[in-house]
């Protein structure tokens, strides 16, 4: 979540030249099969006897932007709205079909709290819909999809709309505690001499304003650090994590030239130009990425503003139904959502594990094993907690010690793993980031002709979630 | 010459065979990882055996051409090097020889300090004494963050000073003022703040799971670390001299000047004299060497330490320290065994400053803890205790916030006896009632499970009486903790002749978790700290009557060596307490117990003089005010029980002499009677308990080292006065009567 971007100078650097050098020194491929043939595969559905179907029709989102760019003069619901708009727009979903909007978000705007429910008003929606929102760290939006999947298959909703918002440009920052208490104090003050005496009591000290806590709140520690210690205790190199970094931002960019990233809408910014792409987006070289200072753990740290998510503006919206209603409605559905799993562990040492729990756990509810799994999209918070993460998978010894399994399962096969980019390079809006990865793995799973995809990301709090996919027959 | 040439065979075979078992060396590209792990114990220590492997090894790696640099580093998880080996030091019959022992430690870290080849230190764990010294000595130094990294030099706590160099280095390392700090307190430095202080040069953070366990990855990536350091400094990367700041070059101007260096140690020297009242040698030879290096040069300063090292290790205040270090490892150990089923969930039964502060002491150690009171009032006070007690933690920075929260979450307060069923240790620390502890005993035995142990707080009352209301007196023991429980290091343990050794066992592991020093005696009339305690204080009433001044009396125990003063200490007590004690002793121990009149006592908890409790006592306590006068109405007071004295015995100290004779004969009558266990515990248990003074080393030490014939020649002087109050016990007699008698070898 405490993502970062220090410079933001990498040079759009020459792909060819990175590419190989790539290749050469680990098995993190580029060499993707970009239009993979589709294949016709003949695995067995995972629908469940007596279970409800539930579908993703659509998924968008808002172009993720830097934050301080081109979003920086807008408020977080603006934002949540003009993804809601672009959903509308692209399903021709009438604005009073949805049974109910849900969305997530991490940082709250005090103005917006419920901001589901703000921007839900601003897109036009019916005012008679109901909106909630809720909040899970980097996996809010998961929250808000599968609270969706839990009103469907509980047989209270139909059709619902589940999205995410962060707005990083511009966050809640408090006068001090001392200065609230006084100030709170003086709105109840009945005389001037009280009110004199409240005012004379003010301090430089009161005037310190409170940033919003960029560390984890039980153990006081930055998220870089914890993922600095966390690639340190699986041995991740700063050199792997530096690849797989360039490895992001190098499949990004060839997944927006070619168009791939088709679930981006284009938005009018008020006052602004028109944005229609994503704008953290810089392939570099190693070079280039081997000249940054560690930024967390001085001076022998991994973790740098170039192998970190950065800050992030964003938005993003999907559409869940049962089956049944997207059919009677004339939906063509983009994939199923099957079995998922919430996890936490220690917020400390562990923090950033949750794809290594999750994993395993939905596996097996799903009955599938790692070889199954055709398109893997996992959230990219660092390339030392990703490159930590298929390490633990890998683990025997982690399995057993950690997981009280009997075997690992397995890393997943790089060919498959986020082949268009991910938080690294496209950005990660906290709480929209989920909505981003179930959305990819249904248009990768259509563009790749795989049947079943695999979402796995970590939280703020220890927790983590994965999710089951699987391809809608076409 | 056939034996000789087989003995040089047999000595080559040897060192074929024998390979180093403390000290090995690997060669990592260009720098070599020397690690330190002694195979036959816990920790590490600079013995003999571990020094020598140390200079083979530093020579291999200084004629290994490949070699640039090398890296210092302990195999063991919770200790880099805790310290010198203390019995190479009592090993010694002279000062001379253990000069010589200071001035090889000092040769060897200066070869090292002159490494031509720079070394890192990487430290995790504990860095003491003489393991801090050679890490000083390093070019470089790296620790990890670890709660288990500490950094230090105890020294003057065992009665001697860092004599390996430290007196010498550190003030040029840490600053004249943070040098002292280190060396007179001795205390424990952790990472964070060793960096702060310019200590270590670099902090690596513990990491948690990965692929190995979290202990053995955070050792190599120490490691790892210290290796980059190493490359670092021959590449020039590192700076060993760092530019220095504009703080630090006006606080160097200001220590070049000799007269400000002189006012420091005059200020240093006072504030030592202040606090010791100059009954401890060391601190003032360690100021007396720093002073030597600084002002006469490293020559003199390496001298003065090496022979003050070899003065201080032959002094009886040492001894009597190091015999309070060993004593403590001692009692730090639980002689019964295992228990048969850990204690999982404990139950206090009071909210009162005793049963809040065992709770205090409890509920950190993964113990579920049930605080039950009678009143609403009564339990919030005390659970704002244990909170508070939490918080202050916060307030140093030993925990944080969420740690508190998650701490205080194992904390259970109530009423009732709800949940009673799953106690596996109930402690009572009820009113000092034997009607109450009864009452109390009988509804807990209502409604606990048959495998429960009833453990009694009380300061007095013996466990046998209150054992006599239990249904199973195999379950009952007294627990005697001591106020405040959370500063207070000692738990006397009381066993009656029906106490079940698992119950003992048990008893003994719960009061290790909760980190005391424990000593397990019998049962009987104050058992042994209390009992030990009264006739003192009886002595000590006696001598207010007879005109001395709390303020006085109070000078006149410390500067014998007792951190308390006897009329505060009574404040502390409680007069109340103290009357109760006294009265109750009385009884069972007959005139033998007499000494000042119990009615001053009483009268003054009459008059509401209950000690700092109720503000007033021998002192008057105002709340936020540290000093104190001597409350304006004890002298009225006293005027009413006015006794005479005798010139004969009333001297300064005579009257020192009759306080702690008493005191010193009941522990020695306690050996005598069985209720203690051995001479370990007796003082142990009087130093750690009642603040018997350490430079003695407790009153059996005092005894060995004072002479048992002398004691017992001023007793029978203040006996002829003040008669059976000061008859000598059996016991010292037979030691006064046979000088090779001791109760330490």
């Amino acid at each position: 979540m405490n993502a970062i971007r220090g410079k933001t100078s990498f040079k759009t650097a020459h792909l060819l030249q990175a590419c190989p050098y790539l290749t050469a020194t680990r098995s993190l491929s580029t060499s993707v099969q970009l239009h993979a043939q589709v294949q016709t595969k003949s695995k067995k559905t995972l629908a469940k006897p007596g279970v409800k179907n539930i579908v993703l029709v659509e998924g968008v989102r808002t172009p993720f932007l830097l934050s301080g760019t081109t979003y920086a003069d807008l408020m977080p619901h603006d934002l949540a709205r003009a993804a809601l708009q672009g959903l509308l727009h692209k399903t021709s979903l009438p604005k009073d079909a949805v049974d109910y909007i849900i969305y997530g978000t991490v940082i709250q705007e005090v103005k917006t709290s419920n901001v589901a429910r703000e921007a839900s008003l601003g897109a036009g929606f019916s005012d008679k819909i109901p909106s909630h929102t809720v909040t899970m760290a980097c996996i809010s939006s998961n929250v808000a999809m599968t609270t969706g999947v839990g009103l469907i298959t509980a047989g209270q909703c139909d059709t619902i709309v589940a999205g995410g918002v962060e707005f990083m440009s511009d966050v809640p920052i408090r006068h001090s505690r001392k200065m609230r208490k006084t100030m709170l104090a003086l709105n109840r003050a009945k005389t001037l001499g009280q009110r004199l005496s409240l005012i004379g009591s003010i301090r430089m000290a009161h005037l310190t304003p409170e940033l919003p806590a960029v560390a984890e709140f039980s153990t006081a520690e930055t998220m870089g650090h914890s993922a600095d210690r966390l690639a340190a205790a699986f041995g991740v190199t700063r050199l792997e994590q530096d690849e797989f970094a360039l490895r992001s931002h190098t499949l990004a960019k060839q997944a927006q030239d070619a168009g791939l990233l088709s679930d981006v809408i284009s938005f009018k910014v008020p006052g602004r130009d028109t944005v229609a792409k994503d704008n953290g987006i810089r392939p570099s070289s190693m070079e280039q990425l081997a000249k940054l200072k560690p930024a967390f753990i001085k001076p022998h740290g991994t973790v740098t503003a170039a192998n970190s998510s950065f800050l992030t503006d964003g938005a993003s919206a999907v559409l869940i139904m049962s089956e049944e209603k997207a059919l009677a409605m004339g939906y063509k559905p983009k994939a199923y959502l099957r079995d998922f799993v919430f996890v936490s562990q220690d917020p400390k040492d562990q923090l950033l594990l949750g794809p290594a729990y999750g994993t395993p756990k939905v596996l097996a509810r799903a009955g599938l094993t790692m070889d199954d799994i055709d398109v893997f999209e996992f959230h990219e918070a660092f390339a030392g907690q990703i490159m930590a993460n298929l390490k633990a998978l890998d683990s025997d010894w982690f399995a057993q010690t950690y997981m009280g399994r009997k075997v690992k399962v397995g890393a997943p096969a790089m060919e498959k793993f986020n082949l268009w980019g991910g938080s690294l390079s496209l950005g990660h809006p906290f709480g929209a980031t989920g909505c981003r990865l179930v959305t990819t793995v249904a248009h990768r799973l259509l563009k790749e002709g795989g049947q079943y995809g695999l979402v796995a990301a970590c939280a703020a709090g220890g927790q983590g979630h994965a999710m089951v996919i699987e391809a809608y027959p076409q | 010459s056939l034996t000789k040439i087989k003995m040089a065979r047999y000595s080559f075979d040897l060192s074929f065979f024998l390979a180093r078992t403390h000290v090995n060396y690997e060669v990592k590209e260009d720098v070599a990882v020397i690690r330190m792990n002694d195979p036959n114990s816990k920790v590490n220590t600079l013995s003999v055996r571990m020094q020598n492997e140390m200079i083979e090894v530093f020579n291999e790696v200084l004629a290994n051409d490949a070699v640039h640099s090398a890296v210092l580093i302990s195999s063991k998880p919770g200790c880099f090097i805790a310290g010198a080996d203390i019995n190479m030091i009592q090993a010694c019959n002279t000062s001379e020889e253990v000069t010589k022992l200071s001035q090889e430690g000092q040769k060897m870290f200066e070869r090292i300090e002159k490494s031509p080849k720079p070394i890192v230190a990487a430290i995790n764990g504990s860095c003491l004494g003489g393991g801090l010294e050679f890490a000083i000595a390093c070019q470089y130094r790296v620790a990890t963050k670890s709660k288990k990294t500490v950094l230090g030099t105890p020294e003057v706590m065992l009665g001697l000073l860092p004599g390996a160099g430290g007196t010498q280095r550190l003030p040029k390392m840490v600053g004249i003022p943070g040098a002292f700090d280190m060396m007179l307190t001795g205390r424990n430095i952790k990472a964070d703040k060793a960096k702060k202080m310019g200590l270590v040069h670099q902090l690596v953070d513990p990491l948690g799971p990965g692929l190995k366990s979290p202990e053995e990855r955070t050792i190599e990536y120490l490691e790892e670390v210290a290796i980059q350091c190493a490359r670092g400094i021959v590449h020039k990367k590192i700076l060993l001299t760092k530019k220095k700041g504009m703080m630090q070059k006006v606080q160097d101007y200001v220590m070049g000047i000799a007269f400000v260096r002189q006012q420091i140690y005059k200020n240093v020297n006072g504030k030592v004299m202040k606090m010791s009242k100059g009954l401890y040698p060391a601190p003032l030879k360690i100021i007396e060497s720093v002073k030597a290096g600084l002002e006469q040069g490293p020559d003199s300063g390496y001298l003065a330490e090496a022979q003050n090292f070899g003065k201080l290790a032959m002094t009886s205040e040492s001894n009597a320290l190091i015999g309070l270090y060993h004593g403590q490892v001692a009692c730090k150990k639980n002689r019964f065994g295992v228990p048969e089923r850990p204690v999982k969930n404990l139950a206090i039964l009071g909210a009162g400053l005793m049963g809040a502060g065992i709770a205090q002491v409890t509920v950190d150690k993964g113990i579920h803890t049930v605080l039950k009171d009678t009143t609403v009032e009564g339990l919030s006070r005390g659970q704002q205790q244990v909170y508070k007690g939490l918080n202050d933690k916060i307030k140093k920075k030993a925990i944080t916030s969420f740690e508190r929260d998650s701490t205080l979450s194992s904390l259970t307060g109530q009423l009732d006896y709800s949940g009673f069923e799953k106690a596996d240790m109930v402690i009572e620390a009820v009113f000092e009632d034997i009607n109450i502890k009864h009452r109390v005993i009988k509804e807990v035995e209502a409604v606990i499970p048959p495998h429960c142990i009833f453990a009694t707080n009380t300061s007095a009352l013996p466990i046998k009486d209150i054992a006599a209301a239990s249904m199973r007196p195999e379950k009952v023991i007294g627990m005697h903790y001591f106020s405040p429980v959370d500063k207070m290091q000692l738990l006397e343990i009381i066993t009656t002749d029906k106490t079940s050794k698992d119950t003992t066992a048990s008893a003994v592991a719960v009061g290790l978790k909760q980190g005391k020093v424990i000593i397990v005696v019998g049962d009987g009339p104050g058992f042994y700290t209390t009992r030990c305690l009264a006739p003192m204080l009886a002595e000590a009433v006696r001598v207010l009557q007879e005109g001395v001044n709390p303020k006085k009396l109070d000078a006149l125990t410390t500067g014998f060596g007792f951190p308390v003063g006897a009329a505060t200490l009574a404040d502390e007590v409680g007069i109340d307490v103290a009357a109760h004690v006294a009265e109750d002793l009385g009884k069972a121990f007959g005139s033998r117990f007499g000494g000042g009149n119990v009615d001053v006592l009483k009268t003054m908890v009459e008059r509401g003089f209950k000690g700092r409790k109720s503000g007033k006592g021998c002192y008057v306590y105002t709340p936020g005010l540290k000093s104190k006068d001597v409350n304006p109405d004890i002298d009225d007071l006293l005027e009413k029980f006015k006794l005479t004295p005798n010139p004969s015995v009333s001297s300064d100290s005579d009257v020192q002499y009759r306080l702690v004779s008493r005191f010193v004969n009941e522990a020695v009558m306690c050996l005598q009677e069985g209720i203690l266990n051995g001479p370990v515990e007796g003082d142990i248990g009087a130093v750690f308990g009642l603040g018997f003074p350490p430079c003695l080393g407790g009153p059996f030490r005092f005894v060995d080292t004072f002479g048992a014939d002398k004691l017992v020649e001023k007793m029978r002087r203040y006996e002829e006065v003040y008669g059976n109050h000061f008859t000598p016990c059996q016991l010292l007699l037979d030691h006064a009567k046979d000088s090779n008698k001791r109760f330490h070898k």
